[in-house]
């Protein structure tokens, strides 16, 4: 069994989470080959067959390009699975490779279910979904089959070592002109760097509720966090949005108000020491990574947490 | 111009979840039903568009589905599209995603759209694929997870968002297809006159029969909650005893609170 992984490079860079490519690959016990568009300085500690094209002429984000460089290496290995991370670069770049194969892609992969679907190596791939409250067993009906992985769901792993080049390129200049980057808006709010962050999410209600939560953040000496959804909705400012797309915390307490708990949400608060939940669903996500999930109103909840708290900390 | 929106009727996703008799999807029993999200970003930013070229341009919204999703269509009606096309397929919820996309693509081949908008995502499949997929069949160029859509002179200008809240900017020409993030705008309700124009707007219904002609390459095995992971500490009760509580445990397993 062969995997062909996707590696990521971005602003120059090779992307870290190209390493967690090669943990799924590990778990699926099958041999690797890579393919990535980026740059010879900046290869990954990866002992194997690398499939190397310049993202200086064939771009970072070219997705025509790209899917033909990949058609090329598939040809070259013949690979049973593709496999790309579930990121802004694998979900566009994903579906146009599976559509090109005639192949079943399987998104958002969270786990490997082995044997007994049947088909090429019987594998069948766990996906959330519903909002993350449920999961699908998918099985792919054809081979070679097209994944993209979950960020974070598998262990990163550095095998070591240096690749054996294999340079492709590629002609042409695909349907889209790539313009340039836009930066980040400038953090004003460092959350990253915060001890104790109380963040609220749609639950609340209304944004005329967010003061309420900020009293906590207060009373326990934090910060303020948010979702993207209260950030979508202009609750709260996007200097405070928490998240894959927002920043990442590593607080000693995380403080989850009215927060069901969206997969990119959950990503930026992984690395949180302890973590409570206040969610009137029991069966939340959130639930999931909470340490404590405080099954109540979070409206009424938390001003009463807020009284408790206060006296303590002034 | 012709646009063409493609919306999903989801149900809310506050409901409890629990799987059918064939134990490979949701059982629709007392779900509330709503637009998906993503395509209500995609619907307002095709309405702005059409508004902004005036009567030269036409707006289609399409949606594949048992009868329930006339709902969705409406509201896409009532939001500002100027028809629509009913997919009928009571079985909708088994296809895999390559299907869904190959109905939409022999819809639209020969409609001559010039632009289609979609979702990124459906809320409750997640699956990320159907809008690509689309582009691919009908060799449309197509950028997704746009967070900014200007459109001038055939070519439109998409900002991508990228990990870490990096953007990235494209240019493409038409005939174009772009899936929308949340965020991209801020799609509108719609209007109770909106809502009676909306009424006579015409809504074709097309058996999925007549489009479908492929496979499916992926089979859902089974759908069911997941694993509970366990350690983590459930609280039900009385708020100000749970108040308690959650302060004891903070003393006890934090060091923020002495």
């Amino acid at each position: 069994m062969k995997t062909l992984l996707i590696g990521e490079y971005r602003e120059g860079k090779l992307l870290d989470s190209t390493y967690e490519l090669l943990g799924f690959a590990s778990q699926m016990g099958a041999e690797t080959a890579m393919l990535l568009v980026g740059s010879e300085t900046q290869l990954p500690a990866y002992g194997g067959t690398l499939y190397l094209a310049d993202a200086t002429t064939c771009g970072e984000y070219n997705p025509d390009l790209h899917k033909k460089l990949i058609l090329d290496a598939v040809q070259k290995e013949n690979p049973d699975y593709i496999v790309f991370l579930h990121s802004s670069y694998g979900w566009d770049l994903a579906p146009r490779v599976a559509a090109a194969l005639k192949a079943a892609q399987v998104s958002e992969v969270t786990g490997i279910v082995p044997g007994g679907f049947g088909f090429g190596f019987g594998f069948g791939f766990e996906v959330g979904c519903c909002n993350a409250k449920m999961r699908r067993t998918v099985r792919p009906n054809t081979a070679p089959a097209v994944l993209t992985i979950q960020a974070g769901a598998f262990p990163v792993e550095q095998m070591g070592g240096t690749p054996q080049l294999q340079k492709l390129a590629s002609e042409g200049k695909g349907a889209l002109e790539f313009i340039g980057y836009e930066p980040a808006e400038k953090k004003e709010v460092d959350l990253g760097k915060a001890e104790i962050v109380v963040s609220v999410g749609r639950g609340i209600g209304k944004k005329d509720n967010v003061p309420a939560i900020a009293a906590l953040a207060k009373a326990l000496g934090g910060e303020l966090g948010a979702t993207r959804p209260v950030v979508d909705a202009g609750w709260v400012e996007h200097s405070h949005q928490v998240g894959t797309t927002g920043q990442t915390v590593a607080p000693k307490l995380y403080v989850a108000c009215g927060i069901s708990g969206a997969i990119q949400h959950l990503a930026g608060i992984k690395k949180s020491d302890f973590i409570v939940a206040i969610n009137k669903d029991k069966d939340a996500p959130i639930g999931e990574i909470a340490d404590v999930l405080v099954v109540a109103d979070v409206m009424q909840f938390v001003p009463a947490l807020t009284a408790k708290v206060a006296p303590v900390s002034s | 111009m012709k646009l063409l929106v493609c919306i999903k009727q989801v149900p809310d996703l506050e409901s409890r979840f629990k799987p059918n008799a064939e134990g490979v999807w949701y059982d629709e029993t007392d779900l509330a039903w709503r637009m998906n999200e993503y395509d209500e970003y995609a619907v307002e930013q095709a309405v702005q568009l059409r508004e902004k070229l005036g009567d030269g341009a036409k707006l289609t919204v399409l949606s594949i589905g048992p009868d329930r999703v006339v709902a969705a269509i409406k509201k896409a009606l009532a939001m500002g599209a100027d028809n629509a096309a009913h997919i009928q397929d009571p079985a909708a919820a088994v296809k895999d995603p390559w299907q869904i996309a190959s109905i939409i693509a022999a819809y639209a081949k020969d409609k001559g759209f010039d632009l289609i908008f979609t979702g990124m995502q459906s809320q409750d499949r997640g699956s990320a694929q159907v809008g690509v997929a689309v582009a691919e069949q009908l060799g449309f160029a197509c950028t997704t997870t746009i967070v900014g859509f200007q459109y001038e002179n055939g070519t439109v200008t998409a900002k991508r968002e990228l990990e870490g809240g990096v953007k990235g900017v494209v240019k493409l020409k038409t005939p174009a297809l772009v899936t929308c993030q949340l965020g991209l705008n801020v799609p509108r309700y719609p209007t109770l006159p909106n809502i009676m124009k909306a009424k006579k707007k015409e809504i074709t219904v097309i058996a999925v029969a007549d489009l479908l002609s492929e496979a499916a390459l992926a089979t859902t095995a089974s759908f069911h909650p997941p694993a509970k992971k366990g350690g983590g500490i459930v609280l039900e009760g009385d708020v100000g005893e749970l108040a308690d509580k959650v302060v004891a445990i903070l003393k006890d397993k934090t060091a923020v609170l002495r």
